[in-house]
């Protein structure tokens, strides 16, 4: 589902003499249906840099970055955002909402966007806002001021909405309590259990061996020459 | 057939823009601007102040005559057509949003008449229907209903953008054109607006270009961004890689001059 070939990345500075600074070189990974692979490597090594490029929010120096049959490195805007709405999710560790939206429909917004029936996509929206233990009089106010934990688990909600094909998910469980950790893992291994395919990044060792098939060290990927 | 695939299956662009070119005198407004524009799609365009984004969208809409270059709506050549025929899409499949709300609205008619005046010019003619969907859109764009009577000129200027805005959504347009729609506004009213054409654009498949120099509202609106410097766009594309992964140096000082977005 995810098929990634000798992929690069450098950023230029242009307001700092052009430097130009390569963070990675010859990365390749694969992401079958059904499985999780996991990003390691310490703070710094790239790993959510490769998980934008994957989604489309960092642009691709080189190589090949196959979702599905795209590839996002060399796709137009216009594909990529078909492929965000309807294939790839990605839940960020930030969330980033309109102000004063209500939080259920924060959530529903994804399957709004693909067309599914209103009653419907709040109906799902709810029950993921439910099993996420966030309390029903909290969903008619605007996530932006809820507590850092709660805002993260409107944005795995948010994120699980639609049963897309592929995932990433950067760091799901960072600050979760154990029940709401728990909640995340079962959601994440029912994802796979339908054939999502999933990118993600652990830093909770015990989620990292439970949920993930197999781990990428993206210290590989690190150019060799800025080594 | 939803809305969504009706969107995604259309291979038609709503607008096609090539090689749009503006020049007062020596001065270059806007130069060699090509981009393509699909039903459901929000392109916002930024650049400071003297970067021609609003006289390339002025061209756009119609209100200036462009020097060079090609637009095409709906596949129909808009440089071509007659003044009626253009005048005729500007106030059906076409909405115009002004940055200031004196220049889009009728100063000395009520509210409820500046909106109703836009359904009127496209056939309404009963008057309680006329009312009915002007109280609505207030509601809408938050002026009270025991508004609906008083004139624009006894409004703040948030609220003469919300009834401009109002006015121009009533007839259900197909593509809006917004000059820094949202800058008059209340940081709150600025967010239920934002809020409100987010859902337009899923619900309606509006299309929608917006200029602005707010890169936040950019980032909650735009699906893609051009950046103009000195009359041309110096880079394209999805909006927050651009914002994210700027690749032109007047993007990366632009984006880092931002506290943040």
């Amino acid at each position: 589902m995810i098929r990634i070939e000798n992929l690069s990345k450098s950023f230029t500075l242009h307001n700092q003499g052009g430097a130009v600074i390569p963070v990675m070189a010859g990365a390749a990974l694969t992401v079958g249906p059904g499985e999780c692979v996991g990003l390691t490597g310490q703070s710094g090594a790239g790993k959510s840099t490769l998980m934008r490029m994957v989604y489309g929010n960092y642009l691709a120096a080189g190589g090949r970055l196959m979702v599905g049959d795209l590839d996002v490195a060399t796709a137009e805007p216009r594909q990529i955002i078909a492929l965000r709405r309807q294939t790839l999710g990605y839940v960020s560790q930030f969330l980033r909402v309109v102000p004063r939206v209500p939080t259920l429909e924060v959530v529903a917004e994804p399957l709004l966007a693909l067309g599914t029936p209103a009653d419907q996509a709040r109906e799902r929206a709810a029950s993921l806002l439910r099993r996420l233990n966030i309390p029903e009089r909290l969903w008619s106010l605007s996530p932006t001021t809820f507590s850092g934990g709660e805002q993260q688990r409107v944005n795995i909600a948010r994120g699980f909405a639609h049963a897309y094909p592929a995932l990433l998910l950067d760091e799901p469980t960072a600050s979760l309590d154990a029940a709401n950790r728990e909640v995340v893992l079962s959601l994440i291994e029912e994802a796979k259990a339908r054939g999502a395919a999933i990118l993600g990044i652990f830093h909770d060792e015990a989620a990292r061996a439970r949920v993930c098939d197999r781990l990428v060290d993206v210290t590989e990927f690190t150019p060799k020459a800025a080594a | 057939m939803t809305l969504m695939e009706r969107m995604t299956m259309t291979d038609q662009p709503l607008l096609r823009v090539e090689g749009l070119t503006k020049r007062y005198g020596q001065r270059i407004g806007c130069a060699d601007v090509s981009f393509d524009l699909y039903p459901g799609e929000v392109l916002g365009i930024v650049g400071e102040s003297g970067s021609g984004k609003s006289t390339l969208l002025s061209c756009l809409a119609g209100h200036q005559r462009p020097d060079l270059g090609r637009i095409a709506y709906d596949g129909r050549d808009v440089l071509a057509m007659s003044e009626t025929e253009r005048r005729r899409l500007s106030r059906t499949d076409w909405a115009y949003v002004h940055q200031n709300p004196r220049d889009g609205l009728r100063m000395g008619v009520s509210a409820g008449g500046n909106v109703g005046e836009r359904l009127m010019a496209v056939g309404a003619r009963h008057y309680g229907d006329i009312r009915g969907k002007a109280a609505d859109w207030l509601g809408r764009v938050e002026i009270a209903a025991d508004r609906i009577d008083d004139r624009p000129s006894a409004f703040s200027g948030g609220m003469q953008q919300r009834l401009q805005i109002a006015r121009n959504l009533v007839t259900g347009p197909r593509l809006v054109f917004m000059d820094e729609p949202t800058g008059g506004l209340d940081v709150s009213v600025q967010a239920r607006l934002l809020d409100l054409l987010r859902g337009l654009v899923r619900d309606l498949g509006l299309s929608v270009i917006i200029v602005t120099h707010d890169l936040a509202v950019v980032r909650l609106l735009a699906h893609r961004l051009m950046v103009m410097k000195s009359g041309r766009v110096v880079e394209q594309g999805l909006t927050d890689q651009v914002l994210d992964d700027p690749q032109h140096a007047y993007t990366q000082l632009l984006v880092s001059s931002v506290l943040q977005v």
